[in-house]
Protein backbone atom coordinates (compact mmCIF):
# COMPACT_ATOMS: atom_id res chain seq x y z
CA UNK A 1 0.00 0.00 0.00
CA UNK A 2 2.79 2.62 1.26
CA UNK A 3 4.77 1.23 -1.99
CA UNK A 4 2.37 1.81 -4.50
CA UNK A 5 1.95 6.14 -3.12
CA UNK A 6 5.46 6.59 -4.02
CA UNK A 7 4.07 9.64 -5.87
CA UNK A 8 2.42 11.68 -3.10
CA UNK A 9 4.50 10.50 0.41
CA UNK A 10 8.51 11.78 0.24
CA UNK A 11 10.87 8.92 1.00
CA UNK A 12 11.36 10.60 4.46
CA UNK A 13 8.03 10.72 4.65
CA UNK A 14 7.82 6.45 3.91
CA UNK A 15 11.02 6.09 6.61
CA UNK A 16 8.93 7.98 9.00
CA UNK A 17 5.90 6.04 9.27
CA UNK A 18 8.19 2.94 8.73
CA UNK A 19 10.18 3.64 11.97
CA UNK A 20 7.37 4.55 13.91
CA UNK A 21 5.31 1.66 13.10
CA UNK A 22 8.20 -0.34 14.23
CA UNK A 23 9.06 1.72 17.10
CA UNK A 24 5.46 1.41 18.26
CA UNK A 25 5.33 -2.50 17.89
CA UNK A 26 8.97 -2.02 20.11
CA UNK A 27 7.76 -0.19 22.62
CA UNK A 28 4.88 -2.33 23.12
CA UNK A 29 6.45 -5.55 23.31
CA UNK A 30 9.47 -3.79 25.64
CA UNK A 31 7.64 -2.01 27.73
CA UNK A 32 4.42 -3.81 28.06
CA UNK A 33 2.42 -0.98 27.46
CA UNK A 34 -0.83 -2.65 26.39
CA UNK A 35 -0.13 -4.98 29.32
CA UNK A 36 -0.86 -8.04 26.94
CA UNK A 37 1.23 -9.94 29.89
CA UNK A 38 3.56 -11.65 27.42
CA UNK A 39 6.04 -13.82 28.56
CA UNK A 40 9.78 -12.18 30.40
CA UNK A 41 11.11 -13.86 26.73
CA UNK A 42 9.66 -11.87 24.57
CA UNK A 43 10.47 -8.79 26.75
CA UNK A 44 13.93 -9.46 26.69
CA UNK A 45 14.53 -10.43 23.07
CA UNK A 46 12.40 -7.19 22.23
CA UNK A 47 14.54 -4.84 24.73
CA UNK A 48 17.96 -4.65 22.74
CA UNK A 49 16.66 -5.09 19.36
CA UNK A 50 16.79 -1.71 18.08
CA UNK A 51 20.42 -1.62 18.73
CA UNK A 52 20.65 -5.24 17.03
CA UNK A 53 19.11 -3.86 13.96
CA UNK A 54 21.65 -0.88 13.82
CA UNK A 55 24.62 -2.70 14.22
CA UNK A 56 23.77 -5.31 12.14
CA UNK A 57 23.01 -2.52 9.34
CA UNK A 58 26.25 -1.03 10.11
CA UNK A 59 28.02 -4.40 9.47
CA UNK A 60 25.74 -4.90 6.48
CA UNK A 61 26.78 -1.42 4.54
CA UNK A 62 30.46 -2.19 5.65
CA UNK A 63 30.45 -5.47 3.94
CA UNK A 64 28.57 -4.81 0.84
CA UNK A 65 30.52 -1.40 -0.08
CA UNK A 66 33.50 -3.25 0.67
CA UNK A 67 32.80 -5.72 -1.29
CA UNK A 68 31.52 -3.41 -3.96
CA UNK A 69 35.04 -1.45 -3.65
CA UNK A 70 37.39 -4.78 -3.92
CA UNK A 71 35.31 -6.19 -6.85
CA UNK A 72 34.84 -2.37 -8.72
CA UNK A 73 35.67 -3.03 -12.36
CA UNK A 74 39.22 -1.11 -13.55
CA UNK A 75 38.83 -0.80 -17.20
CA UNK A 76 42.39 -0.80 -18.65
CA UNK A 77 41.91 -2.02 -21.87
CA UNK A 78 39.32 0.89 -21.96
CA UNK A 79 41.74 3.39 -21.27
CA UNK A 80 44.44 1.57 -24.04
CA UNK A 81 41.85 1.55 -26.66
CA UNK A 82 41.17 5.14 -26.32
CA UNK A 83 44.89 5.93 -26.55
CA UNK A 84 44.68 4.35 -29.97
CA UNK A 85 41.64 5.70 -31.19
CA UNK A 86 42.85 9.19 -30.36
CA UNK A 87 46.02 8.55 -32.26
CA UNK A 88 43.87 7.58 -35.56
CA UNK A 89 41.71 10.39 -34.95
CA UNK A 90 44.19 12.92 -34.80
CA UNK A 91 46.17 11.38 -37.75
CA UNK A 92 42.46 11.70 -39.74
CA UNK A 93 41.21 14.91 -38.73
CA UNK A 94 44.56 16.48 -39.56
CA UNK A 95 44.32 15.29 -43.11
CA UNK A 96 40.71 16.51 -43.50
CA UNK A 97 42.21 20.09 -42.65
CA UNK A 98 41.96 20.23 -38.63
CA UNK A 99 44.38 22.76 -37.39
CA UNK A 100 44.52 22.25 -33.52
CA UNK B 1 -0.07 15.10 -44.69
CA UNK B 2 2.22 15.02 -47.39
CA UNK B 3 4.01 18.45 -47.08
CA UNK B 4 4.38 17.26 -43.12
CA UNK B 5 6.58 14.62 -44.73
CA UNK B 6 8.07 17.04 -46.42
CA UNK B 7 9.15 19.31 -43.73
CA UNK B 8 10.50 16.50 -41.57
CA UNK B 9 12.48 14.00 -44.28
CA UNK B 10 14.26 12.40 -41.27
CA UNK B 11 11.17 11.19 -39.21
CA UNK B 12 10.34 9.43 -42.99
CA UNK B 13 13.44 7.08 -42.51
CA UNK B 14 13.28 6.53 -38.28
CA UNK B 15 14.79 7.74 -35.30
CA UNK B 16 17.39 10.61 -35.11
CA UNK B 17 19.89 11.05 -32.40
CA UNK B 18 20.82 14.38 -31.14
CA UNK B 19 23.84 14.59 -28.84
CA UNK B 20 24.04 17.32 -26.93
CA UNK B 21 27.61 18.17 -25.51
CA UNK B 22 28.22 21.08 -23.14
CA UNK B 23 31.74 22.02 -23.50
CA UNK B 24 33.80 24.43 -21.19
CA UNK B 25 37.62 24.23 -22.05
CA UNK B 26 37.66 21.31 -24.36
CA UNK B 27 39.83 23.02 -27.27
CA UNK B 28 41.80 19.14 -27.21
CA UNK B 29 39.11 16.84 -26.71
CA UNK B 30 36.30 18.60 -29.00
CA UNK B 31 37.49 17.22 -32.33
CA UNK B 32 38.35 13.58 -30.97
CA UNK B 33 35.22 13.14 -29.28
CA UNK B 34 33.44 14.24 -32.43
CA UNK B 35 35.50 11.87 -34.51
CA UNK B 36 34.30 8.98 -32.61
CA UNK B 37 31.06 10.26 -32.53
CA UNK B 38 30.97 10.11 -36.07
CA UNK B 39 32.71 6.97 -36.63
CA UNK B 40 30.08 5.01 -34.46
CA UNK B 41 27.02 6.25 -35.71
CA UNK B 42 28.48 5.95 -39.33
CA UNK B 43 29.43 2.53 -38.78
CA UNK B 44 25.44 1.54 -37.49
CA UNK B 45 24.21 4.26 -40.23
CA UNK B 46 22.41 6.07 -37.66
CA UNK B 47 20.49 9.24 -38.69
CA UNK B 48 22.36 11.83 -35.98
CA UNK B 49 23.45 15.45 -35.06
CA UNK B 50 25.55 17.02 -32.64
CA UNK B 51 24.98 19.51 -30.82
CA UNK B 52 27.74 21.76 -29.35
CA UNK B 53 26.85 24.17 -26.61
CA UNK B 54 29.83 26.06 -25.73
CA UNK B 55 30.15 28.19 -22.61
CA UNK B 56 32.61 31.13 -23.71
CA UNK B 57 35.88 28.78 -23.41
CA UNK B 58 38.60 30.98 -23.33
CA UNK B 59 40.57 28.28 -24.71
CA UNK B 60 39.02 28.55 -27.89
CA UNK B 61 36.82 25.72 -28.16
CA UNK B 62 33.90 27.29 -30.32
CA UNK B 63 36.67 28.49 -32.98
CA UNK B 64 37.97 24.14 -33.04
CA UNK B 65 33.91 23.17 -33.54
CA UNK B 66 33.51 25.75 -36.21
CA UNK B 67 36.42 24.08 -37.76
CA UNK B 68 34.81 20.63 -37.58
CA UNK B 69 31.46 22.49 -38.74
CA UNK B 70 33.63 22.76 -42.13
CA UNK B 71 34.54 19.01 -42.04
CA UNK B 72 31.56 17.32 -41.01
CA UNK B 73 29.06 19.53 -42.22
CA UNK B 74 26.32 21.87 -40.69
CA UNK B 75 23.57 19.41 -41.14
CA UNK B 76 26.01 17.32 -38.61
CA UNK B 77 27.54 19.75 -36.39
CA UNK B 78 25.23 22.02 -34.73
CA UNK B 79 26.57 25.01 -32.95
CA UNK B 80 24.69 27.13 -29.94
CA UNK B 81 27.10 29.00 -27.66
CA UNK B 82 26.08 30.63 -24.64
CA UNK B 83 27.37 33.76 -23.02
CA UNK B 84 28.93 32.71 -19.51
CA UNK B 85 29.68 29.27 -17.86
CA UNK B 86 26.02 28.78 -16.71
CA UNK B 87 24.70 25.12 -15.39
CA UNK B 88 23.84 21.93 -17.09
CA UNK B 89 20.47 21.78 -17.39
CA UNK B 90 19.80 25.21 -19.07
CA UNK B 91 22.64 24.11 -20.96
CA UNK B 92 20.05 20.68 -22.30
CA UNK B 93 16.98 23.09 -21.85
CA UNK B 94 19.55 25.34 -24.84
CA UNK B 95 20.72 22.76 -26.48
CA UNK B 96 17.41 20.60 -27.05
CA UNK B 97 15.36 23.57 -28.29
CA UNK B 98 16.67 23.45 -31.90
CA UNK B 99 17.11 19.93 -31.80
CA UNK B 100 15.68 17.80 -34.64
CA UNK B 101 16.15 13.98 -33.13
CA UNK B 102 13.33 12.56 -31.80
CA UNK B 103 15.92 10.77 -29.09
CA UNK B 104 18.67 13.03 -27.20
CA UNK B 105 21.93 11.51 -26.13
CA UNK B 106 23.64 13.28 -23.15
CA UNK B 107 27.57 12.59 -22.72
CA UNK B 108 30.11 14.54 -21.34
CA UNK B 109 32.84 15.71 -24.11
CA UNK B 110 36.35 14.78 -22.24
CA UNK B 111 36.58 11.91 -23.16
CA UNK B 112 35.44 10.04 -20.43
CA UNK B 113 32.30 8.71 -22.22
CA UNK B 114 33.10 6.60 -25.00
CA UNK B 115 30.80 6.63 -27.92
CA UNK B 116 30.86 2.71 -28.49
CA UNK B 117 28.34 2.63 -26.12
CA UNK B 118 25.81 4.67 -27.55
CA UNK B 119 24.57 2.08 -30.54
CA UNK B 120 24.33 -0.56 -27.50
CA UNK B 121 22.11 2.29 -25.58
CA UNK B 122 19.98 2.33 -28.99
CA UNK B 123 19.53 -1.43 -28.73
CA UNK B 124 18.47 -1.45 -25.40
CA UNK B 125 16.19 1.39 -25.93
CA UNK B 126 14.05 -0.55 -28.36
CA UNK B 127 14.38 -4.04 -26.69
CA UNK B 128 11.69 -2.30 -24.08
CA UNK B 129 11.03 0.88 -25.80
CA UNK B 130 12.72 2.52 -22.70
CA UNK B 131 12.17 6.08 -22.00
CA UNK B 132 15.32 6.31 -20.64
CA UNK B 133 18.38 4.56 -21.31
CA UNK B 134 21.34 5.04 -18.18
CA UNK B 135 24.97 4.05 -18.72
CA UNK B 136 26.16 2.56 -15.45
CA UNK B 137 29.68 1.81 -14.18
CA UNK B 138 28.35 -0.26 -11.50
CA UNK B 139 27.38 -3.60 -13.05
CA UNK B 140 27.57 -6.21 -15.26
CA UNK B 141 31.18 -5.01 -16.90
CA UNK B 142 31.00 -1.29 -16.38
CA UNK B 143 33.63 -0.03 -14.39
CA UNK B 144 36.15 3.19 -14.30
CA UNK B 145 39.69 3.27 -15.14
CA UNK B 146 42.30 5.55 -13.42
CA UNK B 147 40.57 6.05 -9.86
CA UNK B 148 42.92 4.93 -6.33
CA UNK B 149 41.22 3.62 -3.69
CA UNK B 150 39.70 6.83 -2.08
CA UNK B 151 38.06 8.08 -5.43
CA UNK B 152 36.43 4.52 -5.55
CA UNK B 153 35.65 3.92 -2.23
CA UNK B 154 33.33 7.70 -2.35
CA UNK B 155 31.85 6.40 -5.27
CA UNK B 156 30.39 3.51 -3.80
CA UNK B 157 29.90 4.81 -0.47
CA UNK B 158 28.04 7.70 -1.87
CA UNK B 159 25.63 5.18 -3.83
CA UNK B 160 25.35 3.04 -1.64
CA UNK B 161 23.83 5.98 0.59
CA UNK B 162 21.83 6.96 -2.63
CA UNK B 163 20.63 3.30 -2.66
CA UNK B 164 19.82 3.05 1.09
CA UNK B 165 17.70 6.73 0.88
CA UNK B 166 16.28 6.97 -2.41
CA UNK B 167 15.69 3.31 -3.78
CA UNK B 168 15.86 4.67 -6.95
CA UNK B 169 15.42 1.31 -9.49
CA UNK B 170 18.69 2.44 -10.95
CA UNK B 171 22.21 0.94 -10.42
CA UNK B 172 24.61 4.50 -11.35
CA UNK B 173 22.48 8.05 -10.23
CA UNK B 174 25.34 10.39 -10.93
CA UNK B 175 26.38 8.99 -13.88
CA UNK B 176 25.84 11.35 -16.92
CA UNK B 177 25.79 9.11 -19.68
CA UNK B 178 21.96 8.76 -21.22
CA UNK B 179 19.84 7.99 -24.01
CA UNK B 180 16.70 9.73 -23.47
CA UNK B 181 13.72 10.16 -25.28
CA UNK B 182 13.00 13.56 -26.50
CA UNK B 183 9.85 14.50 -24.90
CA UNK B 184 11.31 12.60 -21.65
CA UNK B 185 14.18 14.50 -21.19
CA UNK B 186 11.99 17.72 -21.63
CA UNK B 187 9.50 17.18 -19.15
CA UNK B 188 12.26 16.27 -16.82
CA UNK B 189 14.88 18.99 -17.16
CA UNK B 190 11.99 21.61 -16.35
CA UNK B 191 11.42 19.67 -13.07
CA UNK B 192 14.84 19.40 -11.97
CA UNK B 193 16.44 22.12 -9.68
CA UNK B 194 19.57 20.61 -8.52
CA UNK B 195 23.01 21.51 -9.88
CA UNK B 196 26.33 19.07 -10.08
CA UNK B 197 26.21 15.43 -9.38
CA UNK B 198 23.04 15.78 -8.05
CA UNK B 199 21.08 17.08 -10.74
CA UNK B 200 21.68 13.86 -12.69
CA UNK B 201 20.48 11.85 -9.21
CA UNK B 202 17.23 14.07 -9.63
CA UNK B 203 16.46 13.45 -13.45
CA UNK B 204 16.53 9.85 -12.79
CA UNK B 205 14.63 9.85 -9.07
CA UNK B 206 11.73 11.93 -11.32
CA UNK B 207 11.52 9.86 -14.14
CA UNK B 208 11.06 7.35 -11.20
CA UNK B 209 7.97 9.23 -9.70
CA UNK B 210 6.73 9.77 -13.31
CA UNK B 211 6.67 6.09 -13.88
CA UNK B 212 8.95 6.06 -17.33
CA UNK B 213 10.85 3.13 -17.22
CA UNK B 214 14.40 2.87 -17.60
CA UNK B 215 17.15 0.78 -18.81
CA UNK B 216 20.68 0.00 -17.87
CA UNK B 217 24.00 -0.55 -20.13
CA UNK B 218 27.64 -0.88 -18.53
CA UNK B 219 29.64 1.57 -19.49
CA UNK B 220 33.78 1.87 -18.90
CA UNK B 221 34.04 5.43 -17.35
CA UNK B 222 37.76 6.18 -18.44
CA UNK B 223 38.98 9.55 -16.25
CA UNK B 224 42.12 11.05 -17.26
CA UNK B 225 41.14 13.86 -15.66
CA UNK B 226 41.16 12.59 -11.68
CA UNK B 227 45.25 13.39 -11.00
CA UNK B 228 44.42 17.25 -11.63
CA UNK B 229 41.08 17.84 -10.27
CA UNK B 230 40.75 15.63 -7.04
CA UNK B 231 37.52 15.06 -5.29
CA UNK B 232 37.60 17.62 -2.50
CA UNK B 233 35.23 17.82 0.95
CA UNK B 234 33.34 21.08 -0.42
CA UNK B 235 31.75 18.70 -3.53
CA UNK B 236 31.22 15.63 -0.90
CA UNK B 237 29.17 18.25 1.29
CA UNK B 238 27.18 19.59 -1.53
CA UNK B 239 26.51 16.08 -2.57
CA UNK B 240 25.03 14.99 0.72
CA UNK B 241 23.03 18.26 1.15
CA UNK B 242 21.42 17.20 -2.30
CA UNK B 243 20.94 14.23 -1.54
CA UNK B 244 19.03 15.03 1.72
CA UNK B 245 17.32 17.53 -0.39
CA UNK B 246 15.75 14.99 -2.90
CA UNK B 247 15.23 12.73 0.17
CA UNK B 248 12.85 15.07 1.82
CA UNK B 249 11.47 16.38 -0.98
CA UNK B 250 10.88 13.24 -3.69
Amino acid sequence: LFVAETSIMTKLLQWLLGVSLLGAIWAVVAFDLLELSLTRTYREVAWPMPLYLLVSFGCYSLATVGYRVATFNDCDEAARELQEQIKEAKDDLKKKGLRM
Amino acid sequence: MASRKALQPNRVNGDKYSVLLPTYNERENLPLIVWLLVKYFGENGYHYEIIVIDDRSPDGTLEVAEQLQKIYGEDKILLRPREKKLGLGTAYIHGMRHATGNFIIIMDADLSHHPKFIPQFIKKQKEGDYDLVSGTRYQGDGGVYGWDLRRKLISRGANFLTQVLLRPGASDLTGSFRLYKKKVLESLVERCVSKGYVFQMEMIVRARQLNYTIGEVPISFVDRVYGESKLGGNEIVSFVKGLLTLFATT
